[in-house]
């Protein structure tokens, strides 16, 4: 293989559905897996809960990508990166599993693309700009605290793939709940300055905090990841000041809209592209 | 109707030796992810596949190359099922695999923690010694926690103060 003709040479010699790299192409991520809704199952009820969990992830991939030329550091560069990716394919199978369950049929990019920033369902948390690093690692403590305290349960969902999906989060999540807290932790018991932003994190967070306890009870547990966190690392617990709304009722910050015309821009301007 | 006639011997003999595309040493077989082959009744073969992690871009390409031999190899009606339940643990990567990881300079994962009830947030966990896969040193500190690919992290021995990634624990 000559380097001169890399790309020539990855791409000849394949046939059928080979394909000579990564992310040429997307096909459906729950192929061949039994996708039937059990009886006693709320198809409306469980296409909403996948659509929320989904939205949460994919906006929450979109801003962590941001940092990508962009971290402190090029290792953290590519952790945020790599949560993010996990993010991102949890996104991808839970639209999935919502397409299957509101008996739209919709696929991911349906969901993912071709929907406006009232459709979507995330938490304001995770839409809010990325702010400085200290931002970031606060906001990504407590939307993947809260995210593992909730698989965790829906790991036990009667649906079987809505709980398989969960399970398989569940160890991702711990990875990425580790990863904020041991920096939560460095940062408010670093210098001077890293704790002060890392206070004013907590005090820029505080106002979105309530709208994750709403739609799901999993507040003890995620309040006490908090307190073992913020005391670790010298910092005060953050003082709730609920906004009014929610962004599980539609409602969203103006920066929703922003994200997703970056997200969406191109797969809006040629539809029925492939490549 | 599942049959185990020699000839779905041979369709999981070839299933099985399918390289990963991301870690290409190993076989599918090797990292665990090739859950089962199985020969139907009117002659298809099912092979079943699960990711490592949800995000993990490579299952479409492992999807596509077990499909690609099964069908060089004269098997016209090839089937490929996710399969996502149980979830995919490192504990899965076979001794073969964990060989050929270190051969390779890659320090294969310790035993994964069991789950049983929450996952208990350490913040100050000792972490267990990774052996430096080039010259074996329990001298060794943990760079990040993320590397070139989600199911790695990175590290460096400080005996031999050569850079190696780790697979790990899930």
């Amino acid at each position: 293989m000559s380097d001169d003709h890399v790309y020539l040479t990855l791409a000849e010699g394949h046939e059928d559905d080979a394909r000579w790299a990564y992310g040429t192409g997307f096909e459906d991520p729950l192929h061949g897996v039994d996708t039937t809704v059990p009886d006693g199952v709320d198809a409306g009820e469980l296409a909403s809960v996948c659509v929320a969990l989904a939205d949460d992830a994919l906006v929450s991939a979109q801003r962590l990508a941001e940092w990508i030329t962009r971290a402190p550091e090029l290792e953290e560069e590519v952790a945020l990166a790599n949560i993010g990716l996990d993010l991102l394919g949890q996104a991808r199978l839970l639209y999935s599993r919502a397409g299957q369950a509101d008996g739209t049929g919709r696929d991911e990019d349906a969901y993912a693309y071709f929907r406006d920033a009232g459709d979507f369902r995330n938490v304001r948390l995770a839409e809010v700009p990325g702010g400085d690093f200290a931002f970031s690692i606060v906001r990504l403590l407590l939307l993947s605290s809260w995210r593992l305290a909730h698989f965790e349960r829906l790991a036990s969902h009667p649906d079987p793939v809505l709980a398989a999906i969960a399970a398989k989060g569940v160890k991702e999540l711990a990875y990425h709940r580790q990863y904020a807290a041991e920096w939560t932790v460095r940062l408010g018991d670093g210098t001077e300055e890293s704790h002060r932003r890392t206070r004013r994190a907590l005090e820029q967070v505080a106002p979105y905090v309530g709208e994750l306890f709403t739609a799901f009870d999993v507040r003890d547990e995620v309040v006490a990841v908090l307190r073992q966190v913020t005391r670790a690392a010298g910092l005060p617990m953050p003082v709730y000041r609920p906004l009014p709304g929610s962004g599980r009722d539609g409602e969203h910050t103006e920066h929703l809209a922003p994200l997703l015309a970056e997200l969406q821009g191109v797969a809006r301007a040629h539809p029925e592209a492939t490549w | 109707m599942v049959t185990t006639l020699p000839d779905a011997r041979r369709a999981r003999h070839i299933a099985e030796q399918v390289p990963d595309p991301e870690l290409p040493m190993l076989t599918l077989a090797d990292l665990g992810v090739l859950r089962d082959v199985e020969l139907t009744g009117d002659g298809t073969v099912v092979a079943s596949l699960t990711p490592t992690y949800s995000g993990c871009p490579a299952m479409a390409e492992m999807r596509a190359d077990v499909a690609a031999r099964l069908r060089a190899a004269g098997y016209a009606r090839v089937e490929i099922r996710t399969v996502l339940d149980p979830p995919w643990t490192s504990d899965w990567i076979t001794p073969a695999g964990r060989r050929k990881l270190t051969e390779h300079g890659i320090a294969p994962p310790g035993p994964a923690a069991p789950h049983d009830g929450p996952v208990p947030l350490l913040l100050s966990a000792t972490r267990h010694a990774v052996a430096c896969p080039r010259c074996g040193s329990a001298d060794t500190e943990e760079t990040s926690r993320f590397a070139a690919t989600a199911c790695k992290s990175l590290w460096r021995c400080r005996a031999c103060r050569e850079p190696f990634e780790y697979v790990k624990e899930i």
